[in-house]
Formats: structure tokens, C-alpha cells, sequence
């Protein structure tokens, strides 16, 4: 059974003040993600990642398509018993105390008494919150606010933890920590769902991605896979004379970078036996060959420029 | 800068403050005089109809009768410190403290006595204060004393003795009425004004009244009557006196002299009698008993 | 499980209040202007105790008022627009039980603040007549039917703050307040005017809006008069029957509401 199943997922909204235009936020959203991942949802502001995440929350409800977790409609109290959620910049009651608010929210699980303290003494330790108890969380800064949220949303030890944006306004040290506690989720067997425009922390912590734009799913899987997609080659050739290069030009995605004798050439991925064909000819000698290393960063700009529409007639294409 | 630094600065400050009241004080009462002739206020009631009142008072009726009975009150003592005694609101704020709350009885009673009451006691309007006490009636069936202040006012005020024992009668049949009210009923038929009945029926109001000024009243009136009944007892003493010297006395001296009288009497108010021309005696005119509290001319 | 879930959000409503300074502010001023009562029956002759009581239980019931208002828009409002409510709403309750729980955590609160100040009124009429009289446990009828009445104002405070700003759920809310106060006038006007449409109009209106005149017994108490024991069932009736009609509406609209 799939940790979060999403089909068909479509949401309109109503704008306007007198004449009502319909706004779709998400189109037909289909996506899958297994137990014991750590899924990223990427896509730029606005894309509709906040909407989606809700809707899985239960927070709002989709005009067409469903989406469950571990089974269970989303929304529905029992999915929550197994699902914990961190939402984007947190408030929460601040005339309470941390350890107030989650013994507040624990009571809204089937925790005995006993357990109820126990889960919750823990949950303080394992957020690094056990010292700041007492505080008031009127005084806590948006760090150690986060730190709150995610104790609150693990706080029933369940199977699949959502945040959205948990990185979004701390400093390095509290990404730090908040890094370290999503990777300590998934060494515990958790699946962990979260929305980030952030690439480097996608990078660093994601099994899996979704990129979503304007609503659309527009890439899903591994990075490394979605990277290797789009890369291709980078080969140092050496040659003899520049007519011996004259074969080489179609086959190149970019310009050729020329230099006393030898030429850079980036190929992409299907080129490579034409290549290695050409260099066994005379007049060229394959020097060195690397596989490229497309960053998170390129391939996000690619994705996201090739689903937009088409801004300007006289766009030079390559 | 420093808390020290601070210091010279916040002394600046409290001075400044010191000062600036010192100015105020004078000024406002040089303002004190001069604009009370701007803010006299007409003799006015805003909204006139009780019943409005009461709708827009959302249920805080009781609360805002109470202001109007206090308004009514201060109305009343006022006129009479300024010595205007025409008393204009009276009648119109009582009807809206009743309009209010019906079951303030206070304002039913007050209005019994002092709107009837000719000025300068009252305002002179026996048939409002007539309404007024009807209304109360209809609105406290069970508050039998209504009818004696009706009765009393039918009585006193207008003379119809008819009515009077009408209302003695209505009264009496409450089974928590005084046995008087019927025996009052019977007297005043029977014998109209009737300077005993008065008495009774002003000793009764000073007992019953939890109201000062209508205690006042009342123990007024009863000083009047006993006033009247000196006078009269003087009186033929002085025509005794009359009959043996063949003339009038010159003094009420004279009278005690011929051994008719025991000394010279006060009134209740402590003030010598004062013997007039032709056998008259009256009340020193300094003394606060004024006969003019008795009833009308023309009875008793 | 589910109500221990409601009670735990009730309790919660109801420490919210208490630690919201606000609260202090207007029961301090109910209880000087109670204080103050006993000066102003000083002025005015022969009825004091009806004075302090009228005066007490209009204090009562005005800043009860109050409390009410920014209570129950402040606590519904605020919680879905600094979203507090996401957090609670991610636990496994539904979300007619988040409704039903604050409506309750309001209405303890101000059952605990009207206890407050009818302490103070006990008080100042103890300090006035050195003693209670039996006829002064109607006072109590009055009291009760403050809190019917507020009960219906926090039950209309957050039907409006389910679909409408602050300060209109407020305005809303006094209006209804103002017109419920009215009704029997508006329905006594529309029998005034022989036309029929009006007649229908306002008669339908008395019958569709709370009517808070129902409640109204200060005046009559203050004398010492009781209150008739069918009165007070039927008015119990009445307001837990209103309370249901709108918290029901509110859990209904609330449950299908997307949340910003």
C-alpha cells in the first residue's frame, strides 16, 4: 500500500469580485509515494504545492480526485492516527508553554495518562526543545517555533510526516537541525513528505521528487535518473588539424571550446557511439571522457522553461 | 545616555507637569462662572414617550427608570431651592419612570402627593397625579395602599368624598388591606372632611412612607392640624376670657392671669401663639407650622 | 475518545480566556460600577437596593455582553487566521468537534465571569443591607437568564465567524443582538399597521429571530418579585433550542469550508 496516493487531483478556485473567473491551482495531480521515502515537492512559488499539501490535510477539499494516506481518505480522522503535519510558519497558541501545547495535542490521540507524558517528555528531547519546557512560545524564536511544529506532528510516532516549507525562514544552524531530524525520520522507517523550493536541501535529503508548475506535474522520480535524463557528456578530444573537427560539430549541444590542440566537446547521452565511432579515425584522439554532473539547479530551469508557454515569438532557440 | 544622565531630565519633566496644573486649576475656575450661562440646559426631555424609551432601553428598563426617578427627584428639589415652585417635568418624567418600570411604587406615591399639592408644596395637578395612581393600580393589583393614596388624594385635594370612599372601599377588599381602609370607606361618606379622619389618615401616610420628603410632608401637614386644633382650643379660652371680662384680651398673658390658661402654648414647631384683634389667635409668622398646609379654605 | 477529545478543546478555550488580560480589564470595571451603585442610591431617596440590583445586573449583563463579543469572535477568528487551527486540525478529530468544543470553552468562560461579578453584586448588597432577604434568591432567576441570553450571543458570534471577518461577525452580531432586544416592538408595530405584508414580515421576523426580550427580568426582580418556574423552563427551552439551530450551522458550514 502506498504511503500517499494521489489521482486525478484537480482544484479551482473562484476569483473576482463581481465576475467569478475559475483558477485552477492544480490539474489532474496523479502521484505516488512509497513508505519509508523522503519525497520532495518542488516547484516554484505559486505553484501549488501548499495547495496540494492541504488537501491532503484535509484543510481543503478538491473540486475532482482523490488522494489517501496509507489507505485512508485524506481529511478523515483516521488518517490522522498514522499522518503528522508541519505547517507552513507555524503559530501556535503562544500563551502556552511547549510542553502545554503537547500535552494539549496529545490528549487528541488514544494515549494513556502514562504514555501521554512519556511521548511527549520524548518528543521534547528528540526536537532539542527539553531545556525551553517552560517558556512560553510567545518568546520562542522561528527556529526553535519549527522545532515545535515538527515535535507536534511526530508526536503520535506516525508513519507518514508532512511538512510544508520546514526550512522556509531559519537560519543555517536550525536547517542543520531540522535536516538532521528528517534523516533521524526516515532511519526510523518513516515516510517523510515534504514541499521545498529549496534545491540544495531536495538534494541532500530526497529518495524521490516531484516537480510541480502551475498546477502541473511537469517531472517524478529519482534525482539521479531526472539528472541523467538531461545530461550527457564532456569529452577532451586532441586533433590534428581543424578540418578533423568539422565531423564533431553536429554532434555537440553546445559550441566547441578550443585550445592548442585539443577541443572540449559536450555531447548529449545518445551521441556517445557516434563519438567514440569518429574517434577511432584518423586525426582524432579521445583524451578523456566525463559523464556531466547537471546540477538539481539546471535541471529544475530546464524543466520549468520548457512548461511554460511561449513568451516571446522571437526567442532564439538553440 | 546614562540612568544618571537621566535624572536632571525627569526632575525637567515633573516640574514642567507641576507648573502646567497650577496654570490649569485657576483657569478652570475663572471658566467655572462664565459658562454656566452657556451651558444651561432648556427644560427639556428628549424623547417624551416612555414606551420608546422602553424598547430602546434593551432590557435595562430598570436600570434607566431609575435614572428617570432620580431625575424626577432632583427635578423637584431643585425647582424648590430656586424657589420657582411650578415644577414643569414632574408630571412627564414620572409618567416615563413608570412607563419603565410599573412596579416602582416610590413613583406612583411621590406623584400622588406632590403632583396634586397646590404650589408652592406641588405642581397643582390633581387629575395627572389621579391618573398616574390609577395606572399604578392597574399595573400592581396587589399593592392595596394604592387605593388609600388615591382615596387620600379624592379626599384632601379634591374634596370628592364620593370618590374618596370609592376607592377606601376597592381598596379594603384586598385580603392583605388594612381593617381601616373599610372603616375609612364608611367615615368618609358618612362625615366628609373631617379633621380626626385627616389626622388618621396623615398619621397613617408618616408611618407607612419609606420616602423622606413625603414623610416630611406628611409629619407637616400633621403639625398644621394639630396647629389648628390649638387654635381652636385658644380660641374659647380667649372667648371664655371674652364672656367673664366682658371684653377681648389684651395678651395671651392676660388669659393665663385669669387662671384660663396654664402658660403661654407653643405651637409644635416651638413658637409662641399670638393672640390678633377680636379674640383671633394665630401662629407666630416666623414659625415654620404654616396653616396653609391645612386643607383649602372653604372646610374643615 | 470523541468527547474527551471536545473536553480537552474546551478546556483549552477556556484557559485562552483566562490568559487573555483583556478579560480582567472588563470585569474589574463591572465591579466599580457595581461599587459605585451604593453612592448612587446615596442621591436618590428610598430605593437603594433597587438601584444596586438594577444597576448590578445591567453591569452584568453589558459587560457580559462584551466579554462575549470579543471572546468569541476574537477566539474563532483568531485561530483561523493565524492558523493555529491548522496544527488542530491535523489531529485525528472532525471538525464539528473543534465547533461544538469552543462553543462550550466559551460558554464556561463566561459562566466563570458572570460568577465573578455576581460575586461582587452579592457583595455590595450584603454591604448595603447587612443581610439577605429570602425574596433576593430571584436575583439568581435574573442572573440565569443573562446567561441564557449570552449563550445565544456566543452561539451567534461564532455562526458569523464562520464565514465573515471580525469586525463584521461583531457588528452582525450586535445588530442581531439590538433587533432580537426589539422584537416583540417590531411585531407589536407590524399589528399596528393594517397592512398585511408587514404584518406577515414582522410577525415572521419575531418568530425567525432570537428574541432576547424573553430574558429581560431585571426590573421585575429588583423589586423581589419571582419569576414564574414555566418562564424559566420554557426560556431554557427556548435558548438551548436556538443554541442548537446555530451551532449546528456553523458545524455545517464549517465543515465544508476551505481554509485559507
Amino acid at each position: 500500500m502506498a504511503a500517499i496516493e494521489i489521482s486525478g487531483l484537480t482544484k479551482d478556485y473562484l476569483v473576482g469580485f463581481w465576475r467569478k473567473r475559475r483558477f485552477r491551482a492544480l490539474d489532474d495531480l496523479s502521484l505516488r509515494v512509497e513508505p519509508g521515502e523522503v519525497f520532495g515537492f518542488l516547484g516554484p512559488n505559486g505553484a501549488g504545492k501548499t495547495t496540494t499539501l492541504k488537501i491532503l490535510t484535509g484543510l481543503i477539499f478538491p473540486t475532482r480526485g482523490t488522494a489517501t494516506l496509507l489507505g485512508h481518505p485524506a481529511g478523515q480522522p483516521e488518517a490522522f492516527l498514522h499522518a503528522g503535519f508541519l505547517p507552513e510558519n507555524p503559530y501556535f497558541y503562544d500563551y502556552l508553554t511547549p510542553q502545554e501545547l503537547l500535552d494539549y495535542f496529545a490528549r487528541f490521540f488514544p494515549f494513556t495518562p502514562e504514555e501521554r507524558r512519556r511521548r511527549r517528555d520524548e518528543v521534547l528531547e528528540q526536537v532539542g526543545l527539553a531545556e525551553v519546557r517552560d517558556r512560553p512560545l510567545r518568546k520562542f524564536s522561528k527556529g526553535m517555533l519549527q522545532r515545535v511544529g515538527i515535535a507536534q506532528a511526530i508526536l503520535h510516532s506516525p508513519e507518514v510526516v508532512l511538512l510544508d516549507e520546514p526550512m522556509s525562514g531559519l537560519d543555517p544552524v536550525g536547517r542543520h537541525q531540522v535536516r538532521e531530524l528528517i534523516l533521524q525520520l526516515k532511519a526510523d522507517g518513516k515516510t517523510v513528505f515534504f514541499s521545498t523550493h529549496v534545491l540544495s536541501d531536495a538534494e541532500a535529503l530526497c529518495d524521490r521528487i516531484a516537480v510541480l508548475n502551475r498546477g502541473r506535474l511537469v517531472g517524478v522520480g529519482q534525482i539521479s535518473e531526472l539528472l541523467r535524463r538531461q545530461a550527457g557528456y564532456d569529452a577532451v578530444i586532441e586533433f590534428s588539424s581543424p578540418d578533423a573537427l568539422s565531423p564533431l560539430r553536429p554532434l555537440a549541444a553546445k559550441p566547441l571550446v578550443i585550445s592548442g590542440g585539443q577541443c572540449q566537446v559536450q555531447i548529449p547521452e545518445q551521441e556517445l557511439t557516434r563519438l567514440l565511432a569518429l574517434c577511432q579515425r584518423d586525426g582524432l584522439r579521445l583524451v578523456s571522457l566525463n559523464p556531466l554532473r547537471l546540477s538539481l539547479e539546471d535541471y529544475f530551469v530546464e524543466v520549468l522553461r520548457e512548461t511554460e508557454p511561449e513568451r516571446s515569438p522571437a526567442a532564439a532557440t538553440q | 545616555m546614562t540612568k544618571r544622565g537621566l535624572r536632571p531630565a525627569r526632575w525637567k519633566m515633573a516640574l514642567f507637569l507641576v507648573c502646567a496644573f497650577a496654570g490649569l486649576v485657576p483657569a478652570q475656575m475663572a471658566l467655572n462662572e462664565r459658562v454656566a450661562r452657556y451651558r444651561n440646559t432648556p427644560e427639556l426631555i428628549w424623547i417624551p414617550s416612555g414606551r420608546v424609551l422602553r424598547a430602546l432601553s434593551l432590557g435595562h428598563n430598570g436600570l434607566l427608570a431609575d435614572i428617570y426617578w432620580t431625575r424626577a427627584v432632583q427635578h423637584f428639589g431643585s425647582q424648590r431651592v430656586e424657589r420657582k415652585f411650578e415644577y414643569p417635568l414632574l408630571a412627564p418624567l414620572l409618567d416615563i419612570t413608570v412607563a419603565l418600570d410599573p412596579q416602582l411604587l416610590i413613583a406612583y406615591k411621590f406623584g400622588g402627593v406632590f403632583l396634586s399639592a397646590p404650589p408652592p408644596l406641588g405642581a397643582g395637578q390633581p387629575e395627572k397625579a389621579v391618573e398616574l395612581l390609577r395606572r399604578g393600580i392597574a399595573e400592581n393589583p396587589d399593592e392595596w395602599r394604592l387605593w388609600h393614596d388615591l382615596g387620600f388624594l379624592y379626599y384632601w385635594e379634591l374634596k370628592d368624598y364620593k370618590s374618596a370612599s370609592e376607592a377606601y372601599l376597592q381598596g379594603s377588599k384586598h385580603p392583605n388591606a388594612a381593617p381601616w381602609m373599610e372603616v375609612m370607606a364608611a367615615v368618609i361618606l358618612q362625615k366628609g372632611g373631617d379633621r380626626e379622619t385627616s389626622r388618621f389618615l396623615w398619621t397613617e401616610i408618616y408611618n407607612s412612607t419609606e420616602d423622606v420628603t413625603i414623610r416630611e410632608n406628611a409629619r407637616d401637614h400633621l403639625d398644621t392640624l394639630r396647629a389648628l386644633d390649638d387654635i381652636d382650643e385658644l380660641e374659647r379660652r380667649v372667648a371664655a376670657f371674652r364672656d367673664r371680662a366682658g371684653r377681648w384680651p389684651e395678651s395671651l398673658q392676660e388669659v393665663v392671669a385669669a387662671g384660663l390658661l396654664q402658660g403661654i402654648p407653643a405651637d409644635p414647631a416651638g413658637h409662641p401663639y399670638q393672640l390678633q384683634p377680636e379674640g383671633k389667635v394665630t401662629v407666630d409668622p416666623s414659625s415654620p407650622v404654616k396653616l396653609d398646609y391645612g386643607p383649602s379654605p372653604g372646610s374643615l | 475518545m470523541n468527547s474527551s477529545q471536545t473536553l480537552a478543546i474546551v478546556l483549552n478555550t477556556f484557559r485562552e480566556a483566562v490568559r487573555d488580560r483583556v478579560l480582567y480589564n472588563l470585569i474589574a470595571f463591572a465591579l466599580i460600577l457595581i461599587a459605585s451603585a451604593l453612592l448612587f442610591g446615596e442621591i436618590s431617596i428610598g430605593i437603594q437596593k433597587t438601584i444596586l440590583i438594577n444597576l448590578g445586573l445591567s453591569s452584568i449583563s453589558i459587560f457580559g455582553l462584551l466579554i462575549a463579543i470579543f471572546l468569541g469572535i476574537g477566539l474563532v477568528y483568531k485561530e483561523m487566521d493565524k492558523r493555529s487551527l491548522y496544527a488542530v486540525l491535523s489531529k485525528p478529530i472532525r471538525r464539528s468537534q473543534f465547533v461544538v468544543g469552543k462553543f462550550l470553552g466559551l460558554n464556561f468562560t463566561i459562566l466563570v465571569n458572570t460568577a465573578l461579578m455576581s460575586i461582587g453584586l452579592w457583595a455590595a448588597l450584603f454591604y448595603l443591607t447587612r443581610g439577605f432577604e429570602p425574596r433576593d434568591i430571584h436575583i439568581w432567576e435574573a442572573i440565569y437568564f443573562i446567561l441564557l441570553q449570552l449563550s445565544l450571543v456566543t452561539a451567534l458570534c461564532l455562526f458569523f465567524s464562520c464565514f465573515s471577518t471580525p469586525v463584521l461577525s461583531a457588528v452582525f452580531t450586535f445588530v442581531a443582538y439590538v433587533i432580537g432586544n426589539l422584537a416583540s416592538d417590531i411585531r407589536a408595530f407590524g399589528e399596528l399597521t393594517q397592512n398585511n405584508l408587514l404584518q406577515t414580515l414582522t410577525t415572521g421576523l419575531y418568530y425567525l429571530l432570537p428574541n432576547f426580550s424573553n430574558f429581560n427580568v431585571s426590573a421585575w426582580v429588583a423589586h423581589g418579585n419571582a419569576v414564574g418556574r414555566e418562564v424559566i423552563l420554557l426560556n431554557t427551552a427556548y435558548a438551548l433550542c436556538y443554541d442548537a439551530i446555530l451551532v449546528a450551522a456553523s458545524m455545517s458550514i464549517f465543515a465544508r469550508k476551505d481554509l485559507k
